[in-house]
């Protein structure tokens, strides 16, 4: 249990919570602090409390202790009897299936949440909304015309036309496809990079929160295991939940050189410089990488005549290793961290153990979004 | 002369405005009533229903009985009526509308709760979420999405008050202007061997109670296509 790391509290506005709600087989126990920027990833099993926690956050549960303040303007305190009503939160709600109103076209359907917006200097531009999900050719249609991917687009615009102070995305991804999914992935990665709104983002996938998040919430059985920033997060390894397949991490550098020749960028980050595939924003622009576990070997000594680019030198943080076949090895490159995901046995024949210097090499990289502007 | 009525209006005029006052009262009254039987997990739920679906198995003669007695002047509700406005109920319009809407309530209340059951209420919270209070959710969401369910209870509480006989017999009787209905005047030209009347009157009530209902029924059709 991780409560002092609260990722919120290097900045002044915050989102406080705490909720208590209790089912027949199930309790929500939360006590959170969430900075009012970025993307702030709530991963989980299903039937963790996910969904549970962001309904509350709406209004839409009826917890039996809630306290919320955003900016410190508080929702609800139940131990002051007092409780906004749902449409008087200021929130953008994004469920998993989009929620369309079928009986309106979908310029109706955005005009809905628009016409009722809450706070008028607070809202975005309804044409900047459009553009940037790419609505401009659907406005006409009915929902029951529109793909689940370009559904979901509309529900997301809805959302953030109502000119909210906090988006709430329950898992907006889960009930597509992977060919959808990644056609709507670019649209939220532009979101992020242009809109100051924060954005809570519920979601089981990791690759999912890693490609989009800043911070991260880890909760299972309606309790917070972690938070913090995604990449202090990401390399816990007490936490199972993030062990599996997926496992990995994220490492923020800035951009040194472009290489014209082979189409290739250079990023420096504090334990060397890694070469990236593609050409990305202007010298000294951060950059963010995602790293898989499973991307990631070690060697003792520099391999010849490799084909891969990146190998860096690391020191062996630590190593976590269970029953299964997998050990996941933590490394420490300057002041980064990143997770290599090994068999057992590797690790064994290598006789790896803590403080080991070695190199790592790194199959490839996965360029993801860059943080929003604070 | 009641409240309810126009001067000089002959049985048609009559019996359109009795359906037409009836079946605007059951929707005002219907709406709620449907909408909380479709969301209630109350016990007194299985008990309203079947009181709310008594009209359509009771003899009209067993209702009119009741309604005359509940509506003269010394019962509940016509007793309350004479000191509230000095007339009386049984035997004048607004006694016929407060009987009509008994009558015809299933026939507003069903349609409506089966609509009402079959939204999607996620809509709903999507709708409060955008800004929308419940009552604003109610009538931009609910309503629009339950539209068939408004044709439906308006064409047949509509139609089925124009048909009422039994109970304006015993209700109502048969007051030229005030409580002579088209059922009731039919009844009355059968019983003075007036025949040709009786045909046209018939064949009024006949095409109009048919053009209604394939009415209702094809833009169910068309609605449900869509």
């Amino acid at each position: 249990m991780n409560t002092t790391n609260h990722p919120g509290n290097k900045t002044g506005g915050a989102v406080t919570l705490r909720y208590l709600l209790e089912r027949a087989d199930f309790a929500l126990d939360v006590d959170l602090t969430i900075p009012m920027r970025g993307i702030t990833g709530i991963f989980g099993k299903s039937g963790s409390g996910k969904t549970a926690l962001l309904r509350c956050i709406a209004g839409l549960e009826k917890p039996t202790i809630g306290q919320f303040t955003i900016n410190g303007d508080s929702w609800q305190d139940t131990t002051q009897k007092h409780s906004k009503a749902v449409h008087e939160r200021q929130i953008g709600y994004v469920f998993q299936e989009p929620r369309l109103f079928d009986h309106l076209n979908v310029d109706s359907n955005l005009e809905y949440g628009q016409s009722r917006r809450h706070d008028q200097k607070n809202s975005l531009e309804r044409g900047q909304i459009i553009d940037l999900l790419g609505l401009n050719g659907l406005l006409r249609r009915r929902p029951d015309e529109l793909s689940g991917g370009e559904a979901q687009r509309v529900a997301i615009a809805r959302a953030l036309l109502c000119a909210p102070r906090l988006v709430l995305m329950d898992e907006p991804l889960a009930a597509l496809d992977r060919i959808r999914k990644e056609e709507i992935l670019p649209f939220l990665d532009r979101l992020h990079a242009e809109l100051s709104v924060p954005i809570l983002y519920v979601s089981h996938s990791i690759e999912e929160v890693s490609r989009l998040c800043d911070h991260l919430i880890i909760i299972d059985q309606g309790h917070i295991l972690d938070a913090g920033d995604i990449q202090s997060v990401l390399v816990n390894l007490d936490l199972p939940l993030l062990a599996g397949e997926e496992a990995g991490s994220v490492i923020a550098g800035s951009i040194a050189d472009y290489d014209e020749e082979y189409d290739l960028t250079h990023l420096k980050f504090s334990g060397g410089t890694l070469i990236v595939p593609g050409k990305y924003g202007h010298r000294e622009s951060e950059l963010r990488l995602r790293i898989r576990g499973n991307d990631v070997s070690l060697c003792r000594n520099r391999p010849n005549n490799t084909s891969i680019l990146n190998i860096i030198p690391v020191t062996v943080d630590r190593i976590q290793s269970g029953h299964g076949p997998y050990a996941l090895v933590r490394l420490r490159a300057g002041n980064d961290l990143l997770t290599a995901r090994l068999t057992r046995r590797s690790c064994h024949e290598m006789e790896l153990k803590q403080g080991d210097r070695l190199l790592a090499q790194i199959k490839s990289v996965a360029v993801r979004n860059t943080p929003a502007a604070d | 002369m009641s409240i309810f009525s126009f001067p000089g209006s002959g049985p048609i005029g009559l019996s359109a405005q009795l359906a037409a006052v009836t079946t605007l009262v059951l929707i005002l009254i219907g709406t709620p009533l449907a909408w909380w039987l479709s969301g209630t997990s109350s016990r007194a739920k299985s008990i309203i229903e079947a009181t709310v679906a008594l009209p359509i198995v009771l003899p009209p003669t067993v209702m009119g009985f009741y309604l005359l007695i509940l509506l003269g002047p010394y019962g509940a509700i016509g007793h309350w009526w004479v000191e509230l406005t000095g007339e009386t109920l049984t035997f004048s319009f607004s006694g016929l509308v407060i009987a009509s809407c008994f009558y015809s309530l299933p026939f507003a209340v069903q349609p409506l709760q089966n609509a009402f059951e079959a939204l999607d209420r996620r809509n709903l919270e999507a709708a409060w979420t955008l800004g929308a209070s419940r009552l604003d959710a109610f009538f931009t969401v609910a309503v629009p999405q339950s539209a068939r369910g408004f044709l439906n209870a308006i064409v047949l509480a509509f139609a089925h008050t124009l048909g009422e006989f039994g109970v304006v017999l015993m209700v109502g009787g048969n007051i030229p202007g005030e409580t002579r209905v088209i059922s009731i005047a039919i009844y009355d030209q059968v019983e003075s061997l007036n025949y040709t009347n009786a045909h046209q009157l018939s064949a009024i009530l006949l095409t109009f109670a048919f053009s209604a209902l394939l009415l209702m029924y094809v833009i169910n059709r068309r609605w449900q296509r869509r």
